[in-house]
């Protein structure tokens, strides 16, 4: 068929039609994105998941020297009954030794009256180089510097949690927490 | 091979009126009856079919195993024991799962060390070898959700242990890790997409590994000498019934081990911590993941310096990925023209030096990196003191009795004083891995693209036949 003898209706419209090809396009583009988004979202945390993030714990009970243990949402927390030397060998810590520099002092949170609680260390139970626990007091290993030991890879942590030797990049991150009364404390994730 | 014609005939008047409507029984009987393959194909050239027989046993005695696990943290561990003690013949679909995860990655090892050997990735078949590489990679997704489900101490502390890989990338790690757990740690709601996914994707290995064997048809198999089939006539034979036969050998005989692995040492490959029910509070005192990973574990922990802003966990992960990711691209870093290193005299000893390489690697994967290999002197115990006027020192004693008697009279004197121990320097599990991580990733960027230009072939035969009957073969005398 020659175009001359192309009727006026049967001639292509280029521009209607990339303007088709295009809706058309951002249509399918945006629909895959709204299905997509939930089909993502639904592996986040659910509600009560998020929910059960934090817990309150009487500190009272830690006999000197030695740790409890607590899991909030899964994650472990360690609570630690810091004996004299200990607070000692923490707080006297030349800061260029350290490869993650915090003092002994920045590690604490306050009691409800204002002063500090040396004796009593929160600090997240989870290696910061891939997230074993390490062992401490209770399991009889220390490491070299008197803290906590991460038997998997080999870190060792001081008495206020900081790392010292080993692969670990970060000192165990002290969580959100505070001092509902003396004796309990209440930790957030 | 693609552009053979079909030899098809269908015989009845079903398959003739099937035929002219899906014609399937033409497709196996081109691909696997009357498909040209190389004659000289030899027993390494098996390992294609018994991979097969692995996928299918997997599928088949994992779909028996979900019908009676549990995927709970609270139930997963029972039901796993109930599987084994209660559950009819469970003991024995289990057992042929777990062992048949370990079996699966003997046979693609060899398959693939195979490929490198003979040169089947390069041109034609690097989409071939491509779509291996991505097998591979679901395959090591599959174990390592599957290892979860048990939910035992290995199961909760080597997912713990993968998922922090992520939390090493910068910017998005931390979101990514906890979006894959599901919540701020690896718990119930982990254990159930896990399950979900370990259902997923040995279907999905299914479906490329169908694109593997489409990929195979197209150019033919590779074969030990590396040479293209000229001749079809005089280079290759028909699929069935000489390599149906030869690979239903190889089958069996792989069967056997298989078998003696299920009945006699179900548990030799395992690990003992694994028969613990998990407990977040306590870590394994070492964690190792099954056998076929250790390689790329011992590449991720052998790194333990920074590199410019890359810290060393940033670092050792992408060395890890880094490892395989070179896979993929390795048709394009071997410049050589000759495929079989069989011709390749040189490169033949960097090749086998690779394959010592990796299972060393797996060595230091299941050792302790502090651990020394080869000692050099011998351990010493230091006493640090800081006595009442606030001087610090430190003592080193050969015996443990004399640095406890030091230790005591400092502490009697008002001092406070500790003791540890200070490990010999020696040359450490540590440090041969890094060598060998060093070898590993030396052989793909550099000894293979290097000696491609320069190694001089020795002996490359001119075609398949001549391979197989010598040069100087009398010309084959017609059967009468």
């Amino acid at each position: 068929m020659s175009d001359s003898n192309t009727t006026a209706h049967e001639a292509v419209d280029e521009e209607r039609r990339d303007f088709i090809h295009i809706a058309a396009g951002a249509a399918a583009v945006a629909g895959a994105g709204l299905v997509a988004y939930p089909l993502v979202d639904q592996m986040n945390a659910a509600g009560d998941t998020k929910a059960a993030s934090s817990l309150e714990v009487d500190i009272s009970k830690i006999p000197l020297g030695g740790e409890i243990r607590v899991l909030i949402g899964g994650k472990p927390f360690f609570l630690r009954h810091r004996t004299v030397a200990e607070i000692s060998a923490a707080a006297s810590v030349v800061m260029s030794k350290l490869p993650d520099p915090e003092t002994d002092e920045d590690r604490l949170e306050p009691l409800p009256d204002g002063t500090l609680n040396p004796a009593i260390l929160v600090t997240s139970g989870a290696c910061t180089h891939l997230g074993c626990v390490p062992v401490g007091p209770a399991q009889g290993a220390v490491g070299d510097y008197g803290g906590w030991y991460c038997p998997c890879h080999g870190s060792h942590y001081d008495t206020s949690g900081r790392i010292r030797k080993g692969p670990a990049p970060k000192n165990l991150p002290v969580p959100e927490y505070e001092y509902v009364t003396p004796t309990v404390v209440k930790i957030s994730l | 091979m693609s552009g053979h014609e079909s030899t098809y005939k269908p015989a009845s008047g079903f398959t003739k009126w099937l035929d002219s409507r899906l014609p399937i029984i033409r497709l196996a009987h081109d691909s696997f009856v009357d498909f040209p393959t190389p004659k000289n194909l030899n027993y390494w050239y098996t390992f294609g079919g018994i991979l097969a027989i692995c996928l299918a046993i997997q599928i088949i005695t994992g779909v028996v195993l979900a019908m009676h696990y549990t995927a709970s943290v609270s139930e997963a561990f029972g039901s796993v024991e109930r599987i084994m003690r209660d559950v009819p013949f469970g003991w024995l679909v289990r057992n042929i799962h777990m062992v048949g995860a370990s079996m699966f990655f003997l046979a693609v090892y060899v398959h693939m060390f195979r490929g490198l050997y003979y040169g089947s990735y390069k041109a034609p078949r690097e989409v071939l070898w491509i779509l291996g590489c991505v097998i591979f990679l679901l395959m090591m997704a599959t174990a390592f959700l599957g290892y979860m489900l048990p939910w035992g101490q290995m199961s909760l502390h080597g997912a713990n242990v993968i998922i922090n890989l992520f939390g090493a990338i910068p910017l998005v790690g931390e979101g990514i890790q906890s979006w894959l757990m599901g919540g701020p740690s690896v718990g119930n709601q982990t254990l159930n997409r896990f399950f979900s996914l370990h259902y997923l994707l040995p279907f999905m290995i299914a479906g490329v590994v169908i694109l593997h064997i489409w990929a195979l048809h197209v150019p033919g198999n590779n074969n030990p000498t590396g040479v293209e089939v000229q001749d079809v006539k005089k280079d290759t034979i028909p699929f069935h019934p000489y390599y149906t036969v030869k690979d239903g050998f190889a089958i069996v005989v792989f069967l056997m081990i298989f078998a003696v692995f299920v009945f006699y040492a179900p548990n030799v490959l395992g690990h003992a911590d694994n028969f613990i029910e998990a407990n977040p509070l306590v870590t394994p005192a070492q964690i190792v993941p099954e056998w076929y990973l250790l390689p790329f574990y011992a590449i991720l922990r052998a790194i333990t310096f920074d590199l410019g802003p890359i810290d060393a966990k940033l670092l050792g992960v992408l060395f890890m990925f880094g490892s395989i990711a070179v896979l993929f691209v390795l048709p394009w870093l071997d410049t050589a023209k000759t495929k079989s290193m069989r011709y390749r005299p040189v490169a033949k000893q960097f090749f086998f030096g690779f394959v010592i390489s990796c299972l060393l690697l797996g060595w230091c994967g299941a050792s302790n990196p502090d651990d020394p290999l080869i000692a050099m002197g011998e351990d010493k115990l230091i006493v640090s003191y800081i006595d009442t006027a606030g001087l610090e020192g430190t003592r080193t004693f050969d015996e443990y009795e004399a640095a406890a008697e030091f230790r005591d009279e400092q502490q009697a004197a008002g001092a406070t004083a500790s003791m540890a121990v200070k490990k010999a320097p020696a040359f450490t599990f540590k440090i041969l891995s890094q060598i060998l991580t060093a070898y590993y990733f030396a052989y793909f960027l550099l000894i293979l693209p290097i000696l491609g230009l320069r190694e001089k072939p020795k002996g490359e035969p001119d075609s398949i036949h001549k391979s197989v009957l010598g040069d100087h073969a009398p010309a084959a005398v017609p059967a009468e």
